[in-house]
């Protein structure tokens, strides 16, 4: 089941288009990577989703239904910059927050307290946003945004602001909830992330989607074929099944070699072959980086 | 429905826990009455203590024959005018007025020397001063007795009495109408323009910290403009009304502490009863006590909101459409001009002539209509006008409140965009 679909959906502004005909599929409880450049309409996706401003054409589905103001508690909705009052209280402010999302101020007091307990801030409760650092005030939003339990969470640019301890701290919370059943979907330029906590992704360039899959199925489907080979002493070898794709030395007569595969030959084929033509100190499948797939096809996509 | 509400509450929260609310409400209505009195007091002071200047005359007609003026003590100097002034000259004195051998029915040629300019109502104090004695030298020379002289001088001071349709006889006196239209119109002025402008920072603020993208995915962004405008009204009431009470608190314990201490009516009667005392004060009190308080406080509240509501609207969309309150100053000016307009015609016209054409159409016209019915208001205005201006501003602010959140709604999500008014234009025509 799906937690999220967007079909056809078309953002036409008086200059431009900022989304052309752009469907997805978020499955239920997946951590969903949103990927594209500067500009290419992610943005303007995200607050369709959120209901931010409407679409042109094209419907969103959410949980199986169509999605209407009353969703609006469903989702949890993190912007890349501090989207907080800078003179009101910590404390206010997530209350405030929490029942415009529509909890009550009951329910918003205890979710607030396990959070504040959680993440060890009791003694901010009164300190107002302006006298938190950044990365302080980015836990506030992210507690913010969770806080009513929304089944679809969605993160812009979630970890800029926070040193490691903190990023850790965010990411194992965002596992969790994916544990306890929230679907997450992640806006992002950082391909770390992608490759640690993705499992599906989408790419948007210049306001189409040219990419859409499990990562694992995206990574396979950007496979060349290629191996790296460590090994010592120069070989070279039939050129009607292999070629060489660059080679650099390594320390002590170590080298390193790239091999991909032609013909219809597999990775024990080669091996084989390689025995005879050198001394094999390593030996791996070379599977392209998502940092790979994305400047390829977003290169690839503006030669068009 | 519930939200908008919630954002009333949080706005009006806001403002009220601030300090400078605080004190602005507290301080504001004592600092002025404190700053007058002591100005007052600090003038009167001055007038009393003042060594009074010396001007000395030469009178050569042997006409003149004057009492000291104000603070100037007149002294005659026998001898010639060239003297005099050698005199004067080296002298610390204010001034030597010369009368020379005048021709009673024109005279001509009196003047006054001094060595710094004087001002216009010195001049106009011996002016009058020199009319009366001339107009004296020629009643004598007309052989008029002085009695008769004396009988002439009447003082007469007109009690104005509007008479209304039911044949009620109200008097007014206009300096006290003139005062509420004034206290009115200046209140509703200052408040328009001290609340649109902290609710376009407030709409400036949630878009540069982004809060307002976290919000509108919650609320439709008229339900956030219309919370905002509405919470910040609640705290203008708020603060009118504190002002009311403390006003008539710290009015009344003055009052009592000077000795006025009793209800009006009784000393109405008390006024009554001595015909003699028919002063000007008689006709203030009377005045004071024939307004319909409740009448001119519920108008003023009706203009004061609709008035706010009118202007904070477009107030909240210059706020939405630029990043930085400078920025903004563009699209403030045209429209602090309907209101700087109508702030003027209050003191030139509409104060002094409140059923003139022009001063009508300023009081019905949405966006002038606030500051300008103010001015007429004591004076009485024609139902049917009343009715008029109140549907128009009713409209008018709903039409302000239609078009700024047209703007809002795109404004509040565009960021680094140079915008002019035809980018406004474009926005306000976009389909949602």
């Amino acid at each position: 089941m799906n937690q999220l679909v967007v079909e056809n959906v078309t953002k036409r502004y008086a200059n431009h288009t900022a989304l052309d005909n752009v469907s997805l599929s978020v499955p239920d409880q997946s951590i969903y990577g949103l990927l594209g450049p500067n500009g290419a309409g992610k943005t303007t996706l995200i607050r369709i989703i959120n209901q931010i401003i409407d679409a042109n054409e094209g419907t969103i589905l959410i949980n199986g239904e169509k999605l209407s103001p009353h969703h609006v508690g469903l989702i949890g909705y993190l912007p890349e910059e501090r989207g907080l009052y800078k003179k009101l209280k910590v404390g206010e402010q997530l209350i405030y927050f929490a029942r415009l999302r529509g909890l009550s101020k009951s329910d918003a007091m205890v979710r607030i307290k396990h959070w504040i307990e959680k993440f060890e801030i009791k003694d901010w409760w009164n300190k107002k946003i302006e006298d938190l650092s950044k990365g302080m005030a980015q836990k506030i939003q992210f507690i913010s945004t969770v806080l009513h339990e929304p089944k679809l969470i969605i993160l812009d640019e979630p970890f800029s602001g926070f040193d490691p301890v903190n990023a850790n701290l965010i990411r194992d919370e965002i596992l969790e909830l994916r544990k306890k059943g929230s679907t997450i979907i992640f806006s992002t330029h950082r391909m770390e992330t992608v490759e640690e906590l993705c499992d599906h992704i989408a790419l948007i360039n210049k306001s189409r989607k040219i990419l859409e899959g499990a990562k694992k199925e995206v990574k396979a489907k950007y496979r060349t074929n290629t191996y790296i080979v460590e090994h010592k002493g120069i070989f070279s070898l039939e050129s009607e099944h292999y070629e060489h794709n660059g080679h650099r030395d390594l320390d002590d007569g170590y080298m390193e070699t790239q091999v991909r595969i032609k013909s219809d030959r597999n990775a024990n084929q080669l091996i084989q072959d390689l025995v005879g033509a050198t001394e094999i100190h390593g030996f791996k499948e070379k599977i392209p980086s998502m940092n790979e797939i994305f400047i390829q096809l977003v290169n690839g996509g503006s030669d068009e | 429905m519930n939200k908008i509400f919630l954002i009333i509450q949080r706005e009006f929260l806001n403002r009220v826990q601030k300090k400078s609310f605080l004190i602005a409400t507290i301080l504001l209505p004592l600092i002025f009455p404190t700053i007058i009195a002591i100005m007052v007091y600090v003038a009167k002071e001055q007038d009393k203590g003042a060594k009074s200047e010396v001007i000395h005359f030469v009178d050569e007609s042997g006409l003149f024959n004057p009492d000291d003026i104000k603070r100037y003590e007149l002294r005659r100097f026998n001898g010639n005018i060239e003297d005099a002034k050698t005199a004067f000259s080296s002298s610390d004195d204010f001034g030597l007025l010369h009368i020379p051998k005048i021709n009673l029915s024109n005279p001509s040629g009196i003047t006054l020397y001094t060595k710094v300019n004087p001002s216009p109502n010195d001049i106009n104090d011996l002016e009058s001063k020199i009319e009366l004695q001339i107009r004296e030298a020629k009643m004598i020379k007309f052989n008029i007795d002085q009695k008769i002289l004396d009988s002439l001088k009447t003082n007469i001071s007109i009690r104005s009495v509007s008479l209304s349709e039911s044949g009620q006889e109200k008097s007014s006196d206009s300096k006290v109408l003139f005062g509420i239209g004034m206290i009115g119109g200046i209140l509703i002025y200052i408040f328009i323009f001290v609340y649109g402008a902290q609710i376009m920072q407030g709409v400036i603020e949630e878009k540069t910290s982004k809060v307002v993208e976290v919000i509108v995915s919650s609320v439709r962004p008229f339900q956030l403009m219309l919370g905002k405008i509405l919470g910040l009204a609640s705290v203008g009431l708020l603060q009118f009304l504190i002002w009311i009470i403390l006003i008539t608190t710290v009015s009344s314990f003055v009052l009592g502490y000077l000795g006025f201490d009793m209800p009006q009516q009784e000393m109405m009667n008390q006024v009554a009863a001595q015909p003699e005392y028919n002063s000007d004060f008689m006709d203030v009190m009377q005045t004071v006590n024939e307004i319909p308080v409740f009448y001119i406080v519920s108008i003023f509240l009706f203009y004061f909101l609709g008035g706010y509501l009118l202007y904070g609207a477009l107030f909240a969309a210059v706020g939405s459409a630029v990043d930085s309150p400078a920025e903004a100053q563009q699209f403030i000016f045209p429209i602090t001009i309907p209101m700087l307009i109508s702030y003027f015609a209050l003191f030139t016209f509409i104060l002094d002539n409140p059923h003139s054409t022009i001063s009508i159409w300023l009081s019905i016209i949405p966006f002038t209509s606030p500051i300008a019915m103010m001015g007429r208001v004591g004076f009485g205005v024609p139902t049917i006008q009343l009715i008029a201006s109140m549907v128009c501003l009713i409209g008018g602010f709903i039409f302000t409140t239609w078009v700024a959140s047209r703007i809002y709604r795109i404004g509040i999500l565009m960021h680094g965009s140079k915008v002019n008014y035809k980018v406004l234009f474009k926005w306000f025509m976009m389909k949602s």
